[in-house]
């Protein structure tokens, strides 16, 4: 299962690079900063959007942490220690058993890469 | 006519303008067009992801008769007059100003499954290349008889759709005599929202342990026991409103008397009270079954879940309440939000000619106040199991609180600002 999606995400990475190219080819500026286009990993991070926003900004003063621009390795550690039981919380224990390593470590890398911002 | 036309002029402009010489830059045609019915969580997440998902290039048009979004979740703390209606209603401004989406304040009457067009209230026609349908839920009133009838007298209302009769509803609370009795009745699963009527009986007991001590809540319901939730809700009951609630299980609500303020039971007795809440046996929104996809007991929409594609008619997909659930899948805010970014991706990815990602997950999280301060959650976390054609809850994911907190209620409250902006902002 990890291995399929591994692999599915590598495909639709090329594609949404693609995608990337001819759009800033073509426009030239603005999509540089903000995720672009659709991949399984961008729709994997929309799984945590409801309850921190879109792409990770997350609405500014309230309890949820905005997840975009934090450090890669602070994201995987805390989605595995909450997964493991060494970090308390309320709904995010729960949440963590649901993703596998390699998810974890998408979400991570993807959270990383959007620059750090808050909800409109 | 003169609104007819500003309407047809309206979806033909702007837009596909907009994006010219890179209309398609991921492969979509230059003329894609997604059209999406309702505009509640389901919908409106949608429709922005869609926009979101295709960088601009896929023209969104969203059908919705209201003039803003007024969420479920949280109408409760409205009713028992712990918020105001203002404070769970968000404008649409943002999906059009900030995502391009073109909202149409009207109703959808009926959908050309054959020609993909739609047709509204007001007789404009707009064709689609694909389909959202969030009709959410209809209540059926027939179910239980006089019940429409005390309905539309103002005389027993539901508030299961926020709005007015949110507002309604907590005025007749705030009418009621200390000393009387609210009923609340509640259908077999499943029905929108899982945990709201406990909920709603929660903060209800609440404000009446404040102002009116010697009154009562009284659960009528049709299920064997609490539906989400259980031990926490009673709890909640026996710690913070001993003598205050009373809950009734496999008490079902069969009729409904307005003039005598009473709701007869399947069991045979007859229950009188000073405010009568009930909710009856729901199914999928009305266009929904008007266009004859509701065909899972001609109440819920079956749909393929890897895509929310409905499995009748091509390039419809539905989300939301209206859809015949996964197993373990709540018909919660939460849920629509999550179908609506896995509808969005395919759709976007079948309109540029890509791949559908063949693993879709979803989370949900309800949070319920039990009292001004307190909550509780119910959380779970769902793969789409391709071998088995469904969602399935990941083994040893999710669960609920460990104890009702004020911590949860600040979450919840979180959770609300949140969603409300992934969904419009």
């Amino acid at each position: 299962m990890n291995v399929d999606r591994v692999r599915i995400d590598a495909g639709a990475a090329r594609w949404r690079w693609r995608a990337m190219g001819l759009a800033l080819s073509c426009i030239g500026v603005a999509a540089q900063a903000q995720p672009a286009g659709a991949s399984p990993t961008r729709s994997l991070a929309a799984t945590c959007a409801a309850c921190h926003g879109t792409d990770g900004r997350a609405a500014a003063g309230h309890a949820m942490p905005a997840l975009a621009g934090l450090a890669r390795e602070r994201i995987a550690a805390e989605l595995r220690a909450f997964r493991e039981g060494s970090r308390a919380g309320t709904v995010m224990p729960q949440i963590a058993k649901g993703y596998s390593d390699a998810q974890i470590d998408a979400l991570a890398a993807y959270f990383s890469g959007v620059p750090a911002g808050s909800a409109p | 006519m003169r609104r007819r036309v500003a309407v047809q002029g309206l979806l033909s402009g702007g837009a596909l303008a907009a994006l010219g010489a890179c209309a398609a830059p991921a492969g979509v045609p230059a003329s894609a067009r997604v059209v999406v019915i309702g505009a509640g969580y389901g919908g409106a997440t949608a429709a922005k992801y869609v926009r979101l998902l295709s960088e601009g290039t896929i023209e969104v048009i969203v059908i919705e008769p209201q003039p803003a979004f007024v969420s479920c979740p949280m109408s409760n703390l409205v009713v028992a007059g712990m918020r105001s209606l203002d404070d769970i209603t968000r404008s649409y401004d943002g999906l059009r100003r900030r995502h391009g989406v073109t909202v149409v304040q009207d109703a959808a009457t009926s959908i050309d499954l054959q020609g993909k067009q739609v047709t509204l209230a007001r007789g404009a026609r707009i064709r689609y290349d694909k389909l959202v349908l969030a009709p959410g839920v209809e209540l059926m009133f027939d179910a239980v008889p006089g019940l429409a009838q005390a309905q539309a007298e103002g005389q027993v209302l539901q508030a299961w759709k926020a709005g007015p009769e949110t507002e309604a509803l907590a005025r007749q609370l705030r009418a009621m005599r200390d000393g009387g009795v609210f009923a609340i009745a509640i259908p077999e699963a499943p029905y929108r929202c899982p945990p709201g009527p406990y909920e709603r009986a929660s903060v209800v007991a609440a404000y009446l342990k404040q102002h009116k001590p010697r009154s009562k809540v009284l659960i009528l319901d049709a299920n064997p026991d609490v539906v989400s939730k259980p031990g926490l809700f009673r709890k909640a009951w026996s710690d913070l409103y001993p003598g205050l609630v009373e809950y009734r299980p496999l008490h079902k609500a069969v009729a409904v008397d307005a003039r005598a303020m009473s709701v007869k039971l399947e069991l045979g007795d007859e229950v009188k009270a000073d405010v009568l809440n009930v909710l009856p046996p729901m199914r999928a929104g009305a266009l929904a079954v008007r266009a004859g996809l509701a065909n899972a007991n001609q109440r819920w929409c079956r749909v393929d879940y890897a895509s929310f594609a409905s499995v009748l008619a091509k390039d419809v997909h539905i989300v939301g309440d209206s859809i015949l659930a996964a197993p373990s899948m709540p018909k919660s805010a939460h849920m629509a939000n999550a179908h609506a970014k896995v509808a969005a991706a395919a759709i976007v990815a079948e309109l540029a000619g890509g791949p559908v990602d063949a693993h879709p997950m979803l989370t949900n999280t309800c949070y319920s106040f039990v009292s001004d301060s307190e909550a509780i959650h119910v959380a779970s976390v769902h793969e789409y199991v391709a071998a088995e054609q469904t969602f399935k809850s990941v083994p040893g994911s999710g669960g609920v609180s460990s104890a009702r907190s004020t911590t949860e209620a600040a979450y919840a409250l979180g959770w609300a600002a949140n969603i409300w902006a992934d969904t419009l902002g």
